[in-house]
């Protein structure tokens, strides 16, 4: 079993990271390639919080089967993912109709989840468990139970928040969940200690030419962000890309006109759309409401996308290679499908060889972190 | 869980077009019809520019620009009663580049009316057009409204019938912008003349909405972005209370008083102007201009680009601008000041600071 070494921040205030310590105590600086973890001011950082929310992470306590618990989707073991299925499973192997997005950097995304329906990760974690394909509780109770009347939980929300029974919420639970991700953070590629740790050698000749693709001719830094000092390789942004959408064309007037006839509340567009397949590849429509959402979704990172494979918001192409034959047709998997209505603006042909579609490929196995790197008997195995 | 939905709320690319539609306060807005039953609303999908390489090539930029209108217009609610399209259908007039278009056009769910382009006239003066979509100008009522469609795109006829060895020069002079061969536009005395004749029947209380190609305004003559004889149709509409003229060509948002007409520009599909530098990498269809835009995102080719929704609940024209990529606005007439306003705009404080160069 390889071992994962979360590093965990202390903080207070945003932006303002007051040093990095490793579980073991020790000093470290953010991993290479990464900007400081922003901690919001209502949320600082300590080592009780963050030790509560991994507890409550790994707990299977809070859904109707005691088996599902936040790590089932969102496994250490498999970076943060639950590759490779294609879309998640939760109780009862029910499954939902979108990958399972992974935990690790999620810290710096400006919204949460594939459709970004959720500000932060607070907000997030509440969504999952009343969710029937997910944990499926009806509503929240269950775990503020469990949270008021267990001994060891008891313990650890008086002394991090100094509260007990009903002072108990769940704006507690989410918050101490929420600290725990923000220590899922993770660098130091080959390509971070190429690019902005002078390393010559830490890129293959195939991975820079893949690297000067991926800036120019390749057109994936537009929306996979690389910036001077850092790369989250997103944009935070919401595109149709032509995955999903394509599948239910004839649907969408119908499907749209639901939509903008029902003002739904988060938690009902969360219910629709992780249930209803049709519905889910709506994409940011169902949030924003505008036409230009359309189809579209989160702009993920690509960090570790090397080992988090199936691929896309519905895990439909298995391969990254056969992700860069999509964006190399312009935003169709198969040459001679149609086109969607609904395209980005930035999606077009690519007219890439054989060649420059293997070079990106090696680029994008470079990004991959040396906590999440297969070891080299899995490696072997596969 | 109203924390959600206050945050949700943050989220929003502001109102979508359809939510748009009820932003307009009821109390700030005199009811010109009787019967809210007569309220209607229509689209205005304009300047697309299809424009053919060879064989069954266009050039995919400006096709993916109309086929996107088309389908989120199709996607309106409530439904429009009718869409209008502002002209240059065609880059180069030619029967490949009007079918294509025309064949778009027609998964639109709603009934059609098309103006005439300067692009869709100059090679065969309008004739391939005229079979695919009719008269260049006439006029219609509907629900209490009388909308006049105009071919404002004409010129002198020497410039027209006599100056040019070829079909093909003449559209390509047209073309062009600070062309020094190129020649005002106008509508020209026989529309006049038959304008006149047609509004004579029309009361002057009746709201009357003319659609044209180029202003029926004199901005900018090396662009065309004028209207030579813009004078002698604003006569003709003076008697009217309310007067709306819906242009194109300029492909950006312009709006303006003058007298009692209303001026409103729609926005292309195709590209902005001015316009973006943009994909570099493969050959540009682009026509050259040295002036580059300074607020579009050249990565993506939609942007500062849409379509228009227009509410005429109040007799008024109330433009709704789709805009792809971009923040969407509203430009409704405000009877206080008696003039067209950026309804998010307006107030000096937050106005979009001008573009003070090119």
């Amino acid at each position: 079993m390889r071992k994962t070494a979360f590093v965990v921040l202390l903080g207070t205030g945003l932006l303002a990271v007051a040093g990095v310590l490793s579980h073991a105590g020790q000093e470290q600086s953010t991993p290479l390639g990464l900007p400081p973890v922003p901690i919001p001011e209502n949320n600082p950082m300590t080592p009780e919080k963050i030790a509560l929310g991994e507890k409550l992470y790994m707990e299977t306590r809070f859904s109707t089967t005691g088996e599902v618990g936040c790590f089932t989707c969102h496994d250490p073991e498999k970076a943060f993912t639950d590759s490779p299925l294609k879309t998640s499973e939760g109780i009862n192997k029910l499954t939902g109709t979108r990958n399972s997005p992974t935990v690790i950097n999620s810290v710096y995304m400006t919204t949460q989840f594939w459709d970004g329906r959720s500000p932060d990760l607070e907000d997030q974690a509440l969504h999952p468990f009343i969710n029937p394909v997910e944990h499926g509780l009806k509503n929240h109770d269950p775990i503020l139970k469990i949270v008021r009347k267990d001994p060891e939980y008891k313990t650890a929300f008086q002394e991090v928040f100094g509260k007990k029974g009903k002072e108990i919420t769940m704006r507690e639970v989410t918050l101490a969940i929420a600290a725990f991700e923000r220590t899922v953070i993770a660098g130091d590629s080959p390509f971070d200690r190429y690019y902005y740790g002078g390393e010559e050698d830490a890129l293959t000749a195939q991975q820079k030419r893949g690297f000067d693709l991926f800036l120019n001719e390749g057109r994936c830094v537009s929306c996979h962000v690389i910036e001077q000092t850092q790369a989250l390789f997103t944009d935070n942004r919401f595109h149709n890309i032509g995955v999903g959408i394509n599948n239910i064309q004839n649907d969408v007037p119908k499907l749209a006109g639901n939509f903008l006839e029902a003002d739904m509340t988060v938690s009902e567009v969360d219910v629709e759309v992780l249930t209803d397949p049709k519905t889910s590849e709506l994409g940011r429509f169902a949030i924003s409401h505008g036409f230009d959402d359309l189809g579209s979704f989160k702009t993920p990172t690509l960090r570790n996308v090397a080992v988090t494979a199936p691929y896309m918001h519905d895990g439909s192409i298995e391969t990254l290679k056969d992700v860069v034959i999509h964006y190399n047709n312009g935003g169709v998997t198969d040459v001679g499908d149609p086109v969607n209505d609904f395209l980005s603006g930035g999606i077009r042909a690519l007219d890439l060889d054989e060649d420059q579609i293997d070079d990106l490929v090696a680029f994008m196995e470079a990004l991959t972190s040396p906590e999440f790197e297969p070891s080299a008997d899995e490696a072997d195995g596969q | 869980m109203t924390k959600t939905n206050l945050n949700r709320r943050d989220f929003l690319k502001g109102a979508a077009s359809v939510a748009a539609v009820s932003a307009i306060p009821l109390s700030t807005v005199e009811l010109a019809f009787a019967d809210p039953a007569q309220n209607f609303t229509f689209a205005y999908i304009s300047d697309s520019h299809i424009q053919h390489i060879k064989g069954s090539r266009f050039v995919n930029n400006w096709d993916r620009g109309l086929i996107r209108a088309v389908a989120e217009t199709n996607l309106l609610q409530p439904k429009p009663d009718f869409v209008m399209f502002g002209g240059d259908l065609a880059q180069l007039g030619t029967k490949p580049e009007l079918d294509h278009g025309a064949e778009m056009l027609a998964k639109l769910n709603y009934k059609t009316h098309v103006v005439m382009g300067e692009h869709d006239y100059y090679l065969d003066l309008g004739e391939y057009w005229s079979e695919l979509f009719g008269p260049q100008w006439y006029s219609f009522d509907h629900k209490g409204v009388h909308f006049v469609v105009l071919n404002s795109i004409l010129t002198f006829d020497e410039w027209t019938y006599d100056r040019w060895p070829t079909d093909e020069q003449r559209m390509l002079e047209m073309a062009g912008l600070d062309n020094p061969n190129g020649s005002p536009f106008m509508v020209g005395e026989t529309q006049r003349a038959w304008l006149a004749k047609d509004l004579a029947g029309v009361a002057k209380g009746t709201p009357v909405v003319v659609f044209s190609h180029s202003p029926i305004q004199k901005i900018y003559k090396g662009w065309n972005f004028w209207t030579d004889d813009a004078e002698e149709v604003h006569a003709l509409l003076k008697p009217f209370d309310d007067v709306t003229v819906i242009y194109g060509h300029v492909h950006q948002i312009q709006y303006n008083q003058i007298g009692n007409i209303s001026f409103h520009a729609v926005m292309a599909t195709a590209w902005p102007w001015p316009y973006p530098r943009s994909y570099a990498q493969a050959e540009s269809h682009m026509p050259k201009i040295t002036v580059p835009m300074n607020r579009a995102d050249p990565f993506f080719e939609r942007d500062a680009t849409g379509w228009q929704f227009i509410n005429l609940k109040t007799g008024r024209v109330d433009m709704e601008y789709n805009l792809n990529n971009n923040t969407n606005r509203t430009v409704a007439y405000n009877p206080k000041t008696g003039r067209p306003e950026d309804t998010k705009y307006q107030a000096e404080d937050d106005r979009i600071t001008p573009q003070t160069h090119f």
